[in-house]
C-alpha cells in the first residue's frame, strides 16, 4: 500500500493526519452546493410562510412542493451544520473530554433537530390532507 | 484556551492574534463567525417549524417572540449572517473548483463584496418583506 516514512513509534503515537480529512471536506461542499439553491427558496419560503399567521404558515408548508423543499433544506443545512461546528470545537477546544462531549452533543442536536422538524413538516402536510 | 493544557500533539489551527488584520483574512474569521451565528439562528427556525406542528396556541407564543424587538433584530442579524455565509462560501467553491480569483487584488475586492452584499442583500431582502407583503 502506501509508503511508511514513519518510525512504528511515531505511529503508535498517532502523530500525522487522522487521514479522514478529504471526505469531511467533500461532504462539506456537496451539502454547500445543494444549500446554494435551497437557501435562496428558503429564504422565500420562511418570508411567504409567515404572512398570515397561523393558517398562512400551515397552508404554505402543506403544499406537497414546499414541504419537500422544506425537508430537504433541512437535511442539507442540519448535515452541513454538524461538519461545520465538528471543525470549530477540534480547532478551539483543548481538553480531551470536553471535546469528545462537545462534539457528541453537536450530533445528537443536529440529528435530534432534523428528526423534529421532518416529522413536523410531515405532519402539517398529512395532516392538511393535501 | 485559557486554565487548560493542550493535550494534542498535531498543528493547531493559528489563532486570531497570529494574523494581521486584511479584507481576505476578515473574510476567512467571518465565514467561520457567520456559521456558528447560521447554527444558532437555526435552533430559532427549528422551534418556528415544530411549534407550528404543535397547533395554533404554540405558534401564536413563538410568532409573539418572532415579532418582538428582539426577535426582529435576532432574525436580521440571522439573515445578514446567512448572506455573508452564503456569498462567502459560493467564493470558497470557486476557490476550491474552478481556482478562479486567487490574486491579491481580486481576492480582497471579492472579501469586501461579501461584506457589502451581507449588508444591502439583507437591508433589501427585509424592507422587501415588510412592505410588499
Amino acid at each position: 500500500m502506501s509508503t511508511h516514512y514513519k518510525t512504528p513509534t511515531a505511529a503508535a503515537r498517532g502523530l500525522g493526519s487522522a487521514k479522514s480529512g478529504t471526505g469531511h471536506h467533500i461532504r462539506q461542499r456537496v451539502s454547500a452546493i445543494a444549500l446554494v439553491f435551497l437557501v435562496p427558496w428558503f429564504l422565500y419560503a420562511v418570508i411567504s410562510a409567515t404572512r398570515a399567521g397561523f393558517e398562512g404558515a400551515t397552508e404554505f408548508i402543506a403544499q406537497p412542493w414546499n414541504a419537500i423543499l422544506m425537508v430537504l433544506v433541512l437535511g442539507a443545512a442540519f448535515y452541513h451544520m454538524r461538519l461545520g461546528m465538528q471543525v470549530i470545537v477540534e480547532d478551539y477546544i483543548s481538553k480531551a473530554g470536553m471535546k469528545q462531549g462537545l462534539l457528541i452533543l453537536n450530533t445528537f442536536i443536529c440529528v435530534g433537530l432534523f428528526a423534529a422538524t421532518v416529522l413536523s413538516v410531515l405532519k402539517i402536510w398529512i395532516s392538511a390532507g393535501v | 484556551m485559557a486554565g487548560s493544557e493542550w493535550t494534542d500533539p498535531r498543528p493547531m489551527s493559528p489563532h486570531l492574534q497570529i494574523w494581521k488584520w486584511h479584507w481576505t483574512m476578515a473574510a476567512s474569521i467571518f465565514q467561520r463567525v457567520t456559521g456558528f451565528g447560521n447554527y444558532l439562528g437555526a435552533l430559532l427556525v427549528s422551534v418556528w417549524v415544530i411549534s407550528l406542528a404543535a397547533g395554533p396556541d404554540a405558534y401564536g407564543f413563538v410568532e409573539g417572540i418572532m415579532l418582538s424587538p428582539i426577535g426582529q433584530v435576532l432574525l436580521f442579524f440571522w439573515l445578514t449572517s446567512l448572506l455573508f455565509h452564503f456569498a462567502n462560501g459560493i467564493r470558497h467553491m470557486i476557490w476550491d473548483g474552478p481556482k478562479a480569483g486567487f490574486n491579491p487584488k481580486a481576492a480582497s475586492g471579492w472579501s469586501i463584496f461579501n461584506f457589502a452584499f451581507a449588508i444591502v442583500a439583507a437591508a433589501t431582502i427585509w424592507s422587501l418583506a415588510t412592505n410588499l407583503f
